[in-house]
């Protein structure tokens, strides 16, 4: 399967930042790094029955000395509130790279509600949010974000903007 | 739906001994009274206390199994908050960390909320669920004997374990409540530098 050329970026800034486990829900936007994650010995690659489950997930990678991402759709990011007081209350880093869906071109009503929150449902939590709209820029989005989140301490979000990723094509 | 709970041990004395001589070994509790009973059993920084968070205590035990892999990570977490987490049991069983175990103290309540009947006092069975999810060693424990066979299994095997205690409610021992605290100190008696 072919994949853009920044999502290349985007695994090679994970690596950079020394990220070595990553918990993921699919999301085509994440397919390259969801592939690239299990086809990398020294990365450990965790799939979620629900997006949640990543945030324990980083909050157990630190407390034992690595460090971890969350790969998601911004419909999973509804799902992680209460999840979330975990990094804000342990002042631990947090970093989930978020596909949106329901802002650009889209076809399917039901991610309009959760696409439209994801932004200010971060926020609200205590999470710092960031976003990358154009592929030249994505990779630096987020090795920096990365930066933000283990040098401070801090839980960040990059969200991935759904003109970026293509909206997907339904055909009947 | 039959409502039952034919649990007998006491909670207190199962944690005491699922924890005695712990050693080196990496604790996850489970908010509630599985927090409140390993704090009596004796604080140390290797034991990391959920106070909130529901459902997060397993996926917590994995990420630190999957980091410290020479090291065995133990979850005491009650019924109510695994039955939160269920997912987890599958997510779990697929990453396939070998140094982890699961213990669920069961008591088919949701002890600190008023003792309502929980899923497993309402029929579901944890240890079904697991052995379904892929666990390939399930023990459900009844007695001391038991109990004191599975203290040294939780910290060899890959295995999750559901231990029928009662119903019966223990005066409350808390521990740090400072998550910042808790986690600075378990990374310190990690050794992991802090950067």
């Amino acid at each position: 399967m072919e994949h853009p050329s920044w999502q290349a970026g985007v695994y090679a800034a994970l690596k950079a930042a020394n990220i070595v486990q990553i918990g993921y829900v699919p999301d085509a936007g994440h397919a390259h790094l969801i592939e690239a994650a299990h086809a990398d010995p020294d990365m450990k690659a965790v799939v979620l029955t629900t997006e949640e489950e990543g945030i324990a997930l980083a909050a157990g990678a630190w407390l034992g000395g690595q460090r971890c991402a969350l790969l998601m759709q911004s419909s999973g990011v509804g799902n992680c509130i209460n999840m979330l007081s975990l990094p804000v209350n342990c002042r631990m880093p947090f970093l989930t790279l978020v596909t949106m869906r329901g802002e650009w071109g889209e076809f399917n009503p039901w991610q309009v509600p959760m696409g439209t929150a994801t932004p200010h449902v971060l926020a609200a939590t205590g999470v710092h949010v960031r976003r990358a709209e154009r592929p030249d820029e994505v990779a630096e989005v987020v090795a920096a974000s990365a930066a933000l989140a283990f040098d401070t301490q801090i839980p960040v979000a990059v969200l991935f903007s759904q003109r970026l990723i293509g909206a997907k094509v339904w055909v009947k | 739906m039959t409502r039952s709970n034919d649990g007998t041990l006491d909670r207190r004395v199962v944690v005491a001994e699922l924890l005695r001589d712990p050693g080196d070994l990496l604790v996850v509790t489970g908010l509630g009274a599985a927090t409140y009973d390993a704090s009596a059993s004796g604080d140390r920084p290797l034991n990391f206390y959920l106070w909130g968070a529901m459902g997060g205590a397993a996926m917590i035990g994995l990420g630190i199994a999957l980091a410290q892999p020479r090291k065995r990570v133990l979850v005491v977490t009650g019924d109510g908050e695994q039955l939160m987490g269920m997912g987890a049991l599958a997510t779990v069983a697929a990453a396939g960390a070998d140094n982890l175990a699961i213990a669920v103290l069961d008591n088919g309540r949701f002890g600190e909320t008023g003792s309502q009947f929980s899923h497993t006092g309402l029929g579901a069975d944890l240890a079904a669920v697991a052995t379904a999810c892929g666990w390939r060693t399930v023990v459900t424990a009844r007695d001391m004997d038991e109990v004191a066979s599975l203290r040294l299994r939780l910290r060899q095997e890959n295995m999750f374990a559901v231990l029928r205690i009662s119903a019966e409610e223990k005066p409350r021992h808390l521990p740090p409540r400072d998550g910042a605290h808790l986690t600075d100190r378990f990374r310190r008696a990690l050794g992991i530098a802090m950067d």
